[in-house]
């Protein structure tokens, strides 16, 4: 790599500095790095989303529409791997957060830039190790390979959990840089009390990637051992135990949840101060309440075992620590609606996401206490009840958040602007698609429908019909987005290099970046939200 | 020329509007969904006296979610449009208020505490049977529910209990996870190999009740759906005499106003010709989770057309599919597979009579 | 980047890229140790549903062998302490001597757990489905010899990773690449090797003295 500093010029930025597709596969610039995540998580968003449709469109109507049950099962357990293990636990963090982490804390890279790198490629590689399954018997264990269906079943589990393993191992690499890059390289004069939030969420987010991830990597491990020779750890034909799979799984699992959505979280609170010129509502309750969460996190797993026939004391302290878990998420939500409080609100795209987010995370949260309470959660779970909850969680919460961040940040990424009505519309489509697709689940769910079901009683068809269509909607939407922000990319109006007039530092350099982000390292004054608008 | 030229024209022109018409009765079908959809929102009956206990926490926690849910999205709509962006609007300057921060800390803890509260106890209710509670035994199996009775009788996907009478379900399962979950009455709990779960109830509404199976199984887990009917007094002494009691749909009311997968819930030999009763036993026996009628390939092959044809196995050999293979393959079902279909047939040894296979054979026959 | 005199281009100094990178050893660890908490969580669970499991099972293990092997970690921590002081010294010499000492303890280590093993393998001492002793022990023994196998099998590549890192400090330390002003890598190998051998410290009593 080249410590070439003279490309001082307007024109020179981090995408014209070096050439050629080496330039990118070897890159040690975390920005590089973070567009080539960003295209990897969003090609595996495409194929997610593909699934999803397919599993939607079977469930148009009762009986079998366009697949067997075999297929069926494969479908939504695709979808529910690529979602999860490749697209929203690296969308935020990996993609976005590579990209503006080192610039926000004012340092020209990640502490570990090599380690970055190679976090990519193992992505990549247990990615492929895990899709490739696709054409060689597929999986259909459901993305929890809930032991012991995932022991017995004749597709290519095996694959899949070390794909999984695999690709834990990345996630690991980039929590470990990003502890370390918030610890030793924030600029001068920016303390802790002057991080911006979205440092703070990925800061926690990293946390538990590195505390959480090694046990989901010992879990599908010993599972991958469990096929491949029975070890009789969690196979009860061999004196194992399944239920303790579930235990290993949700402990890496949960707090994996909050790996998604804490960099949602974390977006919003830049959105928020920026489209209301006005600082966060109470900075530092904001900053503990992530943390807050992130620290709950951990000891709530087995709120997803109520009827798991773990013990009943268990299933008390558990529900009884879950309804913590709201306490924070309320000082978040009730401190986002109050940082607009005689504010003056832009109503531009990233804001509009953030309505959208608010909106939908609010009901996703809600109705989160519904299965936190114990009772209520015995009839709940196992059903779309649980689908629609965590739909409005991930889809409404993370996928909300990264498409009003990459709206956001799309000017500082490639120096142009994306067409604001063009934009508008589109967020509104997928607002409505995606209450369309998920609210009829909640009700489908109360009523008893249980989910990765390929068939169903005709009383559900018309729920079920509309969350269909609801899906299209959706699908059409995130399509107009991509249209449009790739078009951007290239005819695009130029931006300027703070087109939103906001205080965090990476508006504070050319867009696009320069090489090394900024030309001479920043000093912090001031608070990240202080607008102080004449 | 008009006229002659088109034929064709005007042909298209009708198949455009046919076209047209279609699309507005689908538009106008999906708007009727909406309406049947919202009309339909809500919990299912309730079964039992518990259920509606629940019914009262599930109000509650709806309650509670509009309210805050109001207070966060009006708040959010009344400040947009308030404080917009406008000409000659300038943002205030507020960092914070540390007392309304300690109030909304509060004020939801003290609430999720009560939830919990209130959570806890209902749970404490269906975790306790009363010590008098009768016995059944479940195995769920892939992909089926069996049912055995302290008497020894085995039934599979229906159960009948009586109606005022406390009954404790004690689970296992034979393969991989299933889960029993009857909705009228608010149950569910996993059933998990190598141990003994429970649930119990006491159901207060007389009728059939739908039971699922909420823990992914693999290929045919929505299939695996069981009937629970609760009995009146006279029908349960009618029952506990072993009598096969002769239980048409009419006089089991549906407990909810779906079609139910096999709504007769008799037992066999209920009268009608023998292929009938072979027909209403491939429902109670659970084969319609697996095996068709009509030629849609589910689990298993379709019954359709199969009799006497000859019948290409998984090892490239042929068998006749007659009296004998169908013995055989309902006592030992993974001998001669079929090719193109996984072994996953569990036997039915010792729940299959004679007499029952023949009505069986008699239902194969007629499907032609 | 590899230039000894050199800090990385993100760093405004050598003393800055030290610290980070011990930061990010320990954070490493960390996530090391939560890694092998989860087995030794899988060992506790079996221990509390079988009491009696555990004391009859651990019979069967070497505690002879293990005790050994203690010894021998513990002694090759001793020796990378001291290398790493020397390097700290800029004693190269005597740094990459007692580096190379560490190499062959921990390659003792693996030759008595190689041992071990075949021992096991060869008399049916084996994780669940492979379980085949010739007489009964406790119906979950099979549950024993997994967590045993697992637990030290995921050690032993520890092990092997370490040897490898080791041989690569080894080779630069030859190569004269770091001062006293420069030992990053020494050191952060060395922490690495404490964790290595304090795992085996928790492991050898839970398995082998486990009445």
């Amino acid at each position: 790599m080249s410590h070439d500093e003279h490309h001082a010029g307007e024109s020179s930025n981090y995408l014209n500095h070096g050439k050629g597709i080496m330039s990118w596969l070897a890159t040690l610039d975390h920005k590089r790095i973070g567009i080539m995540y960003l295209w990897t998580t969003l090609l595996f968003f495409f194929f997610g989303g593909i699934a999803a449709l397919l599993v939607r469109y079977e469930l148009i109507a009762p009986g079998q529409t366009i697949m067997t049950a075999d297929q069926y099962n494969k479908a939504f357990t695709y979808h529910g791997t690529i979602m999860v293990f490749m697209v929203i636990i690296p969308l935020i963090p990996a993609a976005l957060g590579n990209f503006f982490l080192p610039m926000q804390v004012g340092a020209k890279d990640v502490a570990f830039p090599r380690l970055n790198l190679a976090s990519y490629y193992v992505y990549l590689a247990g990615a492929a190790l895990a899709t490739s399954t696709l054409f060689l018997k597929g999986v259909d264990t459901g993305w929890t390979f809930y032991t012991p269906y995932s022991i017995r079943t004749g597709t290519n589990a095996s694959m899949v959990v070390m794909g999984a393993f695999i690709m834990g191992f990345s996630s690991i690499f980039t929590g470990l840089n990003f502890i370390v890059t918030i610890h030793k390289l924030r600029a001068p004069g920016l303390t802790w009390s002057r991080l911006p939030l979205f440092c703070w969420a990925l800061y926690a987010t990293s946390i538990i990637q590195v505390l959480a991830t090694p046990v989901i990597a010992l879990t599908t491990f010993l599972l991958f051992l469990e096929r491949a020779m029975g070890i009789g750890i969690f196979d009860p034909a061999l004196g194992g135990d399944p239920v303790l799979f579930q235990h290993f799984f949700w402990f890496y699992s949960h707090p994996a949840v909050y790996i998604m959505v804490l960099p949602g979280m974390g977006v919003i609170n830049e959105i928020i101060p920026v489209f209301s010129r006005k600082p966060m509502f109470g900075y530092t309750a904001m900053a503990l309440a992530i943390f807050g969460i992130a620290l709950v996190s951990f000891v709530v797993w087995g709120h997803h075992m109520f009827v798991s026939n773990q013990s009943d004391l268990a299933n008390f302290l558990f529900s009884l620590i879950t309804m913590f878990v709201a306490v924070p998420t309320g000082v978040k939500v009730f401190g986002w609606v109050a940082t607009m409080y005689k504010g003056r609100i832009i109503f531009k795209t990233p804001m509009l996401y953030a309505f959208a987010f608010l909106f939908v995370f609010t009901i996703g949260g809600l109705t989160g206490i519904f299965l936190a309470t114990l009772a209520s959660d015995v009839h709940l779970t196992h059903t779309y009840f649980v689908v629609a909850h965590f739909h409005y969680v991930m889809v409404g919460g993370t996928i909300m958040a990264f498409l009003g961040g990459m709206h956001y940040w799309w000017p500082k990424i490639w120096g142009r602007m994306y067409n604001e009505t063009q934009a508008k519309l589109a967020c509104l489509v997928i607002f409505l698609g995606f209450n369309v697709t998920f609210f009829p689940q909640f009700v489908l769910g109360s009523r008893g429908m249980p989910r990765r079901y390929y068939d169903y009683l005709p009383e559900f068809t018309a729920l079920n019909r509309m969350s269909t269509y609801g899906s299209w909607m959706i699908g059409a939407g995130l399509l107009w987005v991509a249209i449009y922000m790739i078009y951007a990319i290239y005819r695009g109006e130029k931006a300027s290099s703070n087109p939103w007039n906001a205080m965090t530092l990476e508006w504070q350099t050319t867009s696009p970046p320069h090489h090394e982000n900024f030309t001479t390292i920043p000093k912090v004054t001031d608070g990240p939200y202080e607008f102080k608008d004449a | 020329m008009f006229f002659g030229a088109d034929n064709a024209g005007v042909m298209k022109l009708y198949c455009e509007y046919k076209q047209m018409k279609s699309l507005l009765k689908g538009a106008w079908t999906s708007m009727f969904f909406v309406t049947e959809a919202l009309a339909q929102t809500g919990l299912p009956p309730q079964g039992t006296e518990y259920a509606a206990r629940f019914d009262s926490l599930y109000n509650f926690l709806i309650g509670l979610s509009a309210f805050f849910f109001a207070i966060v999205i009006i708040g959010m709509v009344v400040f947009a449009i308030k404080y917009r962006d406008r000409a000659g609007w300038k943002a205030k300057y507020i960092h914070g208020n540390t007392a309304l921060e300690i109030f909304w800390t509060a004020i939801p803890t003290v609430l999720v505490l009560i939830v919990f509260a209130w959570g806890w106890i209902l749970y404490k209710d269906i975790r306790t049977p009363p010590s008098d509670a009768m016995e059944i035994k479940v195995i769920g199996k892939q992909w089926l529910w069996q049912f055995q009775y302290e008497d020894g009788r085995t039934l599979v996907n229906e159960v009948y209990v009586p109606v005022g009478k406390p009954v404790k379900l004690i689970m296992t399962s034979d393969d991989v996870l299933h889960g029993f979950f009857i909705p009228n009455f608010r149950i569910k709990r996993d059933v998990v190999p190598g141990m003994h779960g429970y649930i119990w109830f006491e159901a207060t509404k007389e009728g059939r009740h739908q039971v699922y199976c909420t823990a992914y199984c693999g290929t045919a887990h929505s299939g695996m759906l069981a009937s629970l009917y609760a009995l009146n007094e006279k029908d349960w002494s009618d029952f506990q005499r072993g009598k096969k009691i002769n239980v048409e749909p009419a006089h089991i009311p549906l407990a909810f106003g779906g079609v139910a997968p096999n709504d007769s819930g008799a037992a066999p030999s209920s009268g009608g010709s023998l292929a009938e009763q072979g027909k209403k036993l491939s429902q109670t026996k659970g084969c319609v989770a697996c095996h068709t009628e009509d030629g849609t390939t589910r689990i298993g092959p379709s019954y359709k057309g199969l009799w006497g044809s000859k019948v290409e196995l998984a090892d490239g050999s042929t068998v006749i599919f007659n009296e004998d293979y169908v013995t055989e393959s309902i006592y030992e079902p993974n001998k001669k597979v079929v090719k193109g279909f996984v072994p996953s047939m569990p036997t039915f040894k010792g729940q299959v009579s004679a007499e029952e296979i023949n009505a069986l054979i008699a239902y194969f026959k007629s499907i032609k | 980047m590899g230039n000894k005199n050199h800090h990385a281009h993100h760093f405004e100094s050598a003393a800055a890229e030290f610290e980070a990178s011990k930061q990010g050893l320990w954070v490493f660890l960390v996530n090391e140790v939560l890694f092998f908490a989860g087995l030794f969580v899988a060992y506790a669970i079996y221990r509390i549903l079988n009491p009696d499991l555990m004391h009859e099972a651990h019979k069967y293990l070497n505690w002879k062998l293990g005790a050994t092997n203690t010894v021998v970690l513990i002694c090759s921590s001793l020796t990378m302490a001291l290398g790493v002081t020397a390097a700290q010294k800029g004693q190269q010499k005597k740094s990459a001597n007692l580096i190379l000492v560490t190499i062959l303890l921990a390659c003792v280590f693996l030759v008595i757990k190689y041992f071990e093993y075949m021992h096991k393998i060869h008399e049916g001492l084996l994780p669940g489905g492979l379980f085949s002793y010739h007489e009964p022990i406790h119906p979950k023994a099979p549950q024993f010899f997994s967590v045993y196998f697992v637990l030290t099998g995921l050690h032993g590549i520890h092990v092997i990773g370490g040897i490898v890192v080791l041989a690569w400090i080894y080779m630069r330390t030859l190569r004269g690449e770091f001062t006293d002003k420069y030992f990053t890598p020494v050191e952060c190998t060395g922490l690495y090797w404490h964790f290595v051998d304090l795992v085996w410290i928790y492991l050898f009593p839970l398995l082998y003295l486990a009445s």
